[in-house]
């Protein structure tokens, strides 16, 4: 086995930096869960102190509640996200694959074409894009935002899962032509599981941005019945007054979703099967 | 009954000219090796046959078909890839059943030949394991089976035993070899390894750089190559290759002789010192250099020779070949 990895003195070292970056990293959210559950004086007072008993305070839940249709917020994020998540992932690992398995004339340059919404960011098409929406009438629809977030999700997605699905071998996408299996069957139930990994990193890279997004929200959906749960959480915060309360509670409740997504693709992640496919 | 005949096949990827004018005819039982160096078309030929790549001319009958446009689950062909290609998030035995489901087959035919070729291939502890739990040898004889239950017209082998150890190397060669007696199908098989290819061919086609070289069966290959380039392909050692001038002066020939036929003698032509012996027990290959000529020279039994030593070579009767400068065959 290898020396560095079992030497107990490189391994509680190796643990204590990891223990130390999870402490960092958690440290804001721990913040915010126990200040949601605490009154507005206690949270100015002594803002990293635990909730006591006379400090204890669920006003920030309950305002949250009453004030706007949170569930309904709750909701329009959820089918923006996991809707934008589906189409991004759908369509750049179908264009991953055409373009890494198929020969055609403008391969490269389509590739290219593709790719190169990395390096643009969508917002400078604000406007346009504004424009374009009130044109076909999408102002105001969650449809808007799906569209959107979709066209800002694919050129990674292509570009990350066509590198992917490259390193699919050969031989196992042909022994299922030699099977008779159709080219869409190919790809879902042969190249997907394999890329699987991929799809998972993908989701991950784009679920968060989109979940957290308030630029597109404010712009394109700002109506009541289309708010998203980052836009609704903005009525607490004023110019003048912000009810603290009321935001780290809604804060709060919008760590778990993410929270959950985050845990079905991180499985994937680590989930390999690959192995035993072709040595 | 001829199984396939390939008529001026013709493939270019782009500007590469990887096949040229391949003409070639197997008859129906046959077992036929495409043998040649890395890169001289022997795999995208095979494809070809195959359907996973097109011609960009020529023909591919199949059974007296032409199947130049049929895709190739409906070529009746199976094949065995290098890397065994099985898929991984099904079983053993659905890995073999998967073609014949999509062909539709009743469950009863399907069940019958899974387990005939489970009992060829003694796989029937093995039918509900995942590919990854299978040994490299159970994988390939997997991958054998796959092929076996489709009952095709034609199996096609992409070196196959390429990412075996050498001893399961030996084993699966014999059983590929059994495999062709009991079915009494048509193979067709890719193989960069000589001896692979005389071992199991009825009919060995030598290739190089995308042209076929030679065709005939494996001795008819081996006593009377075409040319220089088959000649020391096919045979290990490899044959010797000299210059004529060394025996008679001003010949401008090349000199073929195969190890088996140089041996000592006092009074041989050739003189030699010996740079390295290999003794394996039945044989002895001394390698030695005549002036700036590395050759080599199988012996019979074993022999007290050493590096350093010098002694003389002679050629048996009427064992040697000869070839002109572009590598032509000369008829003796």
């Amino acid at each position: 086995m290898n020396q560095a990895r079992s030497n107990p003195l490189n391994k509680a070292a190796m643990h204590g930096a990891l223990i130390l970056y999870t402490l960092i990293a958690l440290f804001p959210v721990f913040v915010i869960l126990i200040n949601s559950f605490k009154t507005r004086k206690a949270i100015f007072r002594e803002p990293l102190a635990l909730p006591g008993a006379d400090t204890f305070s669920m006003i920030g839940y309950q305002t949250v509640m009453k004030q706007g249709d949170f569930f309904l917020y709750f909701q329009n994020s959820m089918i923006v996200t996991v809707v934008s998540l589906t189409f991004i992932l759908l369509f750049g690992a179908m264009a991953a694959f055409a373009l890494s398995e198929y020969r055609f004339k403008g391969n490269l340059v389509m590739g290219l074409y593709l790719a190169l919404g990395i390096m643009i960011p969508i917002r400078i098409g604000t406007v346009a894009i504004l424009e374009m929406m009130v044109a076909t009438g999408l102002v105001n629809t969650l449809t808007a935002l799906i569209l959107v977030y979709t066209a800002q999700g694919l050129p990674l997605a292509v570009f990350i899962l066509s590198e992917f699905m490259r390193q699919v071998s050969d031989d196992l996408k042909n022994a299922g032509r030699i099977d008779g299996l159709s080219e869409y069957t190919i790809f879902f139930r042969l190249v997907l599981p394999l890329v699987r990994p991929a799809m998972a990193t993908v989701a991950v890279f784009n679920m968060i941005p989109i979940w957290n997004d308030l630029w597109f929200p404010l712009i394109l959906a700002p109506a009541e019945e289309t708010k998203t749960l980052t836009l609704g959480s903005q009525v607490f915060i004023g110019q003048f007054v912000t009810d603290w309360n009321a935001v780290l509670s809604a804060l709060s409740m919008a760590i778990l979703p993410v929270l959950i997504l985050y845990v079905i693709f991180s499985r994937q992640l680590i989930r390999g099967i690959t192995s035993g496919a072709v040595k | 009954m001829t199984a396939l005949t390939l008529t001026n096949v013709n493939k270019s990827f782009g500007q590469v000219h990887v096949l040229k004018d391949i003409n070639l005819e197997v008859e129906d039982g046959e077992f036929v090796v495409f043998v040649g160096p890395s890169g001289c078309g022997k795999s995208t030929l095979l494809r070809v046959i195959a359907g996973l790549e097109d011609v960009t001319s020529g023909d591919v009958h199949i059974d007296g078909e032409i199947v130049n446009h049929t895709p190739p689950s409906k070529r009746g062909i199976a094949m065995v890839f290098q890397s065994y290609a099985l898929y991984p998030h099904l079983n053993v035995r659905k890995n073999m059943t998967l073609a014949l489901k999509q062909e539709r087959q009743s469950k009863e035919i399907i069940d019958q030949r899974v387990a005939e070729a489970a009992r060829m291939l003694n796989l029937e502890e093995y039918l509900g394991r995942f590919p990854s739990e299978l040994s490299g040898g159970q994988r390939q004889r997997v991958a054998i089976g796959r092929a076996i239950v489709r009952h095709p017209k034609l199996f096609l082998f992409d070196e196959p035993l390429s990412n075996l150890d050498a001893a399961l190397r030996m084993n699966t060669r014999l059983e590929i070899a059994n495999l062709h007696r009991q079915l009494e199908a048509t193979m067709i098989y890719v193989t960069h390894d000589q001896s692979e290819a005389m071992t199991l061919a009825d009919k060995i086609v030598v290739l190089r750089d995308g042209r076929v070289e030679q065709i005939g069966s494996p001795m008819e290959l081996y006593n009377n190559p075409v040319n220089q380039f088959v000649a020391g392909f096919l045979g290990s050692p490899a044959m010797n290759f000299l210059p004529a001038g060394l025996l008679s002066d001003g010949d401008e020939r090349t000199l073929g002789v195969r190890p088996e036929d140089l041996y000592l003698s006092d009074s041989g032509e050739l003189s030699a010192t010996v740079r390295h012996v290999e003794h394996l027990g039945g044989d002895t290959n001394v390698i030695a250099m005549i002036n700036d000529h590395q050759v080599t020279a199988r012996l019979f039994g074993q022999h007290a020779i050493e590096a350093g030593q010098d002694f003389k070579l002679a050629v048996s009767e009427g064992k040697s070949y000869y070839f002109d400068k572009s590598g032509e065959r000369l008829s003796a």
